[in-house]
């Protein structure tokens, strides 16, 4: 528990007055995330502790480099959690890092994500200055949401210092049901499923059967149990962390891994590979030889993005910076002035999202 | 130039692309647009255009910036917090005709909406699907899914549901370059910074929405609704925390104090207890076997925290008539004075004892009586003063209790305002709440997009001059932040 505000700062600002990049570091579990950025490392991961939590307020702020853990673990005994279901890829995962890539878990498309959840934050601007923003109350709309547009920013608009999350009580029941399918039927299934009044709190399609999971009171948790075909999955919880957090045995090899953001209900794409399919379909994880274009092209089609999420040295040497989905001209300016006006010497994690203008 | 020039200049070029009733500009045709929903400021604007088309808001746009002529758009003008007042020298840019619901996708659920469009006829347009968009200010039946948006709005059902925010999957906006962009993907995120969340609640100050994708949910199968008596204000907010922390999300969760409930009483007659110094109004919703299980042990809970008396809504019209007095809670209170004022601060929901002992102790000081109504579930506030317009100097006296009560809510560890935005209103308490340094990096992303200060201008953030001669400098722990600053 210690408060490193002070000396994050002082490193900031003579990283600022030196004009040398730094490399925001928290437990390092998702340093494989985004394109590669160089510079001294800045560690936060020492800045940690949780600041307040009051159970009944369904608020908990912490320091960026609070381990993701001990947040989920101290939720629990107040029978609470953080509803988007981080993904930690690693037992050292700190809540600054969890909100910087913005990873939401497969409880996502029912409950909402990462930046959903963001109330307030602490952060340390490009420019040396600590600044607070947004607040500990749940609802809050006074001044512009810059707390929401950390969420996923890779801390390429400021060091996240402290965070404030709405947290809600856990589920009291979850059932995890699995019904096998042809993949050109798991998507109209989930999405079928999602437009009725279901307590359903994961869908998910492995390659051969969908699989959904039920939360809520114990009443409505079997009400509904019965009103869905599928055999229960007596490890449900098992399966669930392992989608979470990558260990299912789809994402076990090296082949360059893609997701793919896309409405829920749009058709199978016709690109080679293999897939799971997450969020009832809006996440897709494409194991794939494709190239980047072919990849991108396909899913802009459908008016979605691609990100070349891991295994991705053999492209990142032929076309470097191509992690993230290209923005359009117009967007990308308001990008890099976005950018400038958090960050104008470019020192926090410059080229993790984008190219040399980042 | 003049602003009666540019006046005449406007006009002229407009005609060359708008029919004549889709430019107002003399003065009785201005007057119904010269306020939104909070009646107390007012302003006419230089002209008031109606544009049907997003080309022709692109060009009007392009035509003001080119002649550096502020731009306030509106929606259905029901905002209280003058986020709508129009600039005497600048445009306003009603998007009234932008009325169409473009889409309703059921498989993706989705509906694509033009901003126009009320709150209430999205829910409508999705019901024979099953679906209903699930933010719902009480204003619902007026407001505009665009005002939604630029002001963030909630509703009674947000600590279930989400703020607008939540529910919002994609927007087209119209920047002041003219440029259509699209913010946020066909799915659930979208590449790049999450400028869809910056969007949502900016109050025209970044860009104008022209269209708007919003998430639509299962409609619940099934929901009841449990009234709750108390005899003492502080007990009615201790079995709120009592709900929370027995694991229970009601999907409303709401309070009303003694002079709300007498107002929307005599108003819908819900048969609410006229009587009872506080009421809750609890909604579960979900399977019936869910909510009937629920509803026990709320009403358990209800009971163990004081409750001396309880009524369960035995079916949905009832449960309506329960909702219709909250709903109806503004306008009623709005009976018992000539005019109202409604504030809108959001504080720890442990604080509110504390919070309403002091907003009684305000409301005698400077003899204005308050009413409260309260997002119970997720602390916001809504006390409504009670005043005379026509009474020399009444106003002011409203305006400076109101301003006590934003800073109180500060003060309890809170906001300022929890979904009504900030506007004309309350940007002088913008000063307390955030510190110079916050303030000057929203001035920096206004900067990004909106260079010379033409869209919405002078709302929502104040400048750092303004809290300065106000000397209403966030003050924290009785030291000045930022000591190294200038303080102009």
């Amino acid at each position: 528990m210690s408060d490193l505000t002070e000396q994050l700062q002082a490193q900031v600002q003579h990283a600022l007055q030196a004009r040398t990049p730094l490399v925001i570091q928290g437990g390092g579990s998702k340093s494989f995330y985004g394109n590669a950025c160089e510079g001294s490392v800045l560690s936060v991961r020492e800045h940690r502790g949780i600041v307040e939590y009051e159970p009944e307020e369904l608020v908990i702020t912490a320091r960026a480099g609070t381990s993701l853990m001990e947040i989920e673990t101290t939720l629990a005994r107040h029978g609470q959690m953080l509803l988007f279901e981080p993904p930690h890829f690693g037992e050292t995962a700190t809540l600054g890092g969890a909100i910087a890539c913005g990873f939401s878990g497969p409880r996502r498309p029912f409950a909402g994500s990462a930046r959903d959840f963001v109330l307030g934050c602490k952060i340390l601007t490009g420019k040396g200055e600590v600044i607070e923003f947004g607040g500990r109350v749940i609802k809050n709309v006074a001044g512009y949401d810059v707390p929401r547009l950390m969420a996923g920013a890779l801390g390429t608009l400021g060091v996240i210092l402290e965070v404030s999350l709405k947290v809600l009580p856990s589920p009291e029941a979850e059932v995890t049901l699995a019904m096998p399918a042809h993949i050109n039927e798991a998507i109209d299934i989930m999405n079928a499923r999602a437009g009725q009044p279901l307590p359903l709190s994961a869908a998910v399609y492995d390659g051969e059967a969908v699989v959904m999971r039920l939360s809520g009171a114990v009443q409505g948790v079997s009400a509904a149990r019965k009103k869905i075909a599928g055999d229960e999955l007596k490890q449900g919880p098992a399966f669930w962390q392992q989608i979470k957090e990558q260990r299912h045995f789809f994402f076990d090899d090296d082949i360059p891994l893609w997701r793919l953001s896309l409405a829920p209900a749009t058709l199978h794409l016709g690109l080679p590979g293999s897939w799971l399919f997450d969020w009832g379909g809006a996440l897709r994880w494409l194991k794939t030889d494709a190239t980047p274009h072919d990849v991108r092209d396909a899913v802009a089609a459908e008016g979605g993005h691609a990100t070349l999420f891991k295994y991705k040295e053999y492209w990142e040497q032929r076309e470097p910076y191509c992690v993230f989905h290209p923005l359009p001209p117009a967007l990308m300016a308001i990008h890099q002035k976005l950018k400038t006006a958090f960050d104008p010497e470019k020192i926090l994690n410059r080229h993790r999202l984008y190219e040399d203008k980042f | 130039m003049n602003d009666q020039n540019k006046k005449q200049l406007l006009i002229n070029k407009l005609q060359g692309w708008l029919a004549d009733s889709a430019i107002l500009s003399s003065e009785e045709e201005l007057r119904p647009y010269e306020c939104d929903g909070l009646s107390a400021y007012r302003e006419l604007p230089l002209l008031v255009v109606l544009p049907e088309t997003i080309e022709q808001v692109q060009a009007i746009i392009r035509l003001c910036a080119s002649l550096e002529i502020p731009v306030v758009a509106r929606g259905a003008g029901t905002g209280l917090s003058g986020g709508a007042l129009p600039l005497s020298n600048g445009v306003l840019l009603s998007l009234a005709k932008f009325n169409r619901i473009l889409d309703i996708d059921q498989l993706n659920r989705t509906a694509r909406v033009q901003p126009g469009v009320r709150n209430l006829a999205i829910s409508e347009a999705a019901a024979p699907y099953g679906l209903y968009y699930a933010p719902d200010p009480s204003s619902q039946i007026a407001c505009s899914i665009g005002g939604n948006v630029a002001e963030n709005s909630g509703g009674v059902h947000c600590l279930k549901y989400g703020l607008t925010v939540h529910n919002v999957q994609q927007l087209k906006v119209v920047t002041i370059g003219g440029d259509v962009l699209t913010i946020g993907g066909s799915g659930f995120d979208s590449a790049g910074y999450d400028l869809l969340a910056l969007m949502c609640g900016s109050e025209g100050m970044l860009v104008v929405i022209v269209e708007i994708t919003v998430k639509l949910l299962p409609k619940p199968e099934y929901a009841q609704l449990v009234m709750a008596a108390f005899d003492d204000v502080a007990k009615a907010g201790q079995a709120v925390g009592g709900i929370i922390a027995a694991g229970i999300v009601p999907a409303g969760l709401e309070m009303m104090d003694n002079p709300a409930i007498r107002a929307s009483e005599a108003f819908v007659n819900a048969g609410y207890p006229t009587s009872a110094a506080a009421i809750l109004l609890c909604e579960l919703d979900g399977a019936r076997a869910e909510v009937q299980q629920q509803i026990q042990k709320v009403q358990e809970l209800l009971r163990h925290s004081g409750a001396t008396s309880l009524r369960v809504s035995s079916n949905d019209a009832e449960r309506e008539l329960l909702w219709k007095g909250r709903k109806a809670a503004f306008p009623a209170v709005g009976r018992l004075a000539p005019d109202y004022y409604c504030m809108d601060g959001t504080i720890p929901r442990h604080q509110l004892p504390y919070v309403l002992q002091r907003i009684s102790e305000l409301s005698g000081e400077f003899r204005l009586q308050v009413a409260n109504v309260f997002h119970a579930g997720d602390g916001n506030l809504h006390p409504l003063i009670l005043y005379d317009a026509n009474k020399e100097g009444e106003l002011q006296k409203v305006e400076q209790l109101g301003g006590k009560i934003l800073e109180l809510c500060v003060e309890a560890g809170g906001t300022i305002t929890g979904e009504h935005g900030v506007g004309v209103e309350k940007i002088n308490q913008m000063c307390v709440q955030f510190s110079p340094l916050a303030l000057r990096q929203f001035h920096a992303v206004k900067q990004v997009f909106d260079e010379k200060q033409l869209l919405n201008p002078g709302k929502a953030v104040p400048t750092l001059h303004r809290c300065a001669e106000l000397g209403a400098m966030h003050v924290h722990g009785g030291k000045l932040p930022f000591p190294e600053l200038e303080r102009f």
